[in-house]
């Protein structure tokens, strides 16, 4: 107890993460099971994945303990994703513009 | 006591903290990551790649959904199960997600149960995560096994664009090959564990290093990023 040893918190933290992490879960589901369509739909799914994936990346995978040197190092980088979705939307809005231009359509 | 205590990561108390300490520990002629085993800043390193690699099966997946002209099969009555005479929408997904839940808390208890050296709850813990791990690996070879004969193929299927069978085999494969091999990697640190080798400094057969319970916090940082993708891919992929 007296030294701090590797990552050493109390075991309700886990299990309230966990809680919390099948609410989402089930809340996520719900949307599905529902119905809920468009941009309410979209939005939702990428709320409760967004909460999901930080309360695992900061909870469980301990990154809200760790200095902030590790931090940035890790979770900078995958920003860069965000400009290779651009690319890929850019892309794919092309390839269907080509497709039903210059193809029958359904092809 | 000194025998058992974990890898020296380095005085960080005198260190300062927030911004300052990101330019301090970047600095110079010195370890950037204090306060971290090296096998955990590897390990995190790792799973940066494995993000990147992850992230380009996705978004190829965005690509070809955004361009394909014939509409995108309804994977809520896709993967929609028979119970009692009604079709549940996702259910087989919805459970499958809750397994991996499941298992990355006993992981994360595990992890802490090994930090007190408490050798039995941290093995059955394990044990327990690599239980659910196998359960949700056979969980989805059923469903593989019910789209292949349903007629979904990497060319094509039944339901819509052509492009669905190739992301689903693809993105599914991939990420059941990453809970196989964390399933087995629990089980081999599950083991060790459970024999003592970490209070005991054995040294390991393939490294010959002295092992602690290190490894076990390095192993839940894997089981956790695949249940991470899982997140990603439940929601792009199965509720999109």
């Amino acid at each position: 107890m007296a030294h701090a040893e590797g990552q050493q918190h109390p075991i309700s933290t886990y299990l309230w993460i966990w809680g919390l992490l099948f609410v989402l879960s089930t809340a996520s589901y719900m949307v599905d099971y529902f119905h809920v369509e468009s941009y309410l739909r979209w939005s939702l799914i990428i709320i409760f994945m967004l909460l999901k994936a930080g309360l695992i990346v900061a909870i469980f995978m301990h990154m809200i303990w760790e200095r902030m040197a590790m931090m940035y190092a890790i979770l900078l980088p995958p920003l860069l994703l965000i400009v290779f979705i651009g690319i890929g939307i850019l892309e794919g809005d092309n390839t269907l513009f080509s497709r039903i231009v210059y193809f029958a359509a359904g092809s | 006591m000194t025998e058992s205590t974990l890898t020296d990561t380095g005085d960080v108390q005198s260190r300062p903290e927030g911004w300052q300490g990101v330019v301090a520990d970047w600095g110079s002629d010195q370890r950037t990551f204090k306060n971290v085993p090296w096998g955990k800043a590897m390990m995190w390193i790792f799973l940066l790649s494995d993000t990147f690699i992850f992230s380009c099966f996705l978004i190829s997946y965005m690509t070809v959904r955004i361009s394909t002209a014939t509409p995108w099969p309804n994977t809520s009555a896709v993967f929609s199960l028979n119970i009692g005479g009604n079709d549940v929408p996702l259910i087989l997904i919805a459970i499958m997600t809750f397994i991996l839940i499941s298992s990355s808390g006993t992981m994360a208890m595990a992890v802490n149960f090994g930090y007190r050296k408490d050798r039995f709850k941290t093995t059955i813990l394990m044990l327990l995560t690599a239980a659910f791990g196998a359960s949700f690996v056979g969980m989805q070879a059923f469903e593989w096994t019910k789209l292949i004969h349903e007629g979904v193929r990497p060319w094509g299927n039944p339901f819509g664009a052509e492009q669905f069978g190739a992301s689903f085999f693809m993105i599914t494969g991939f990420h059941g090959f990453h809970v196989s091999i964390g399933v087995i990697f629990l089980i081999l640190v599950a083991r060790k564990v459970w024999r003592g080798d970490y209070d005991r400094n054995t040294r390991g057969f393939f490294t010959s290093r002295k092992g602690n319970y290190e490894i076990v916090e390095i192993m839940g940082l894997y089981w956790h990023f695949v249940d991470l993708v899982w997140v990603f891919i439940f929601a792009f992929f199965y509720l999109w």
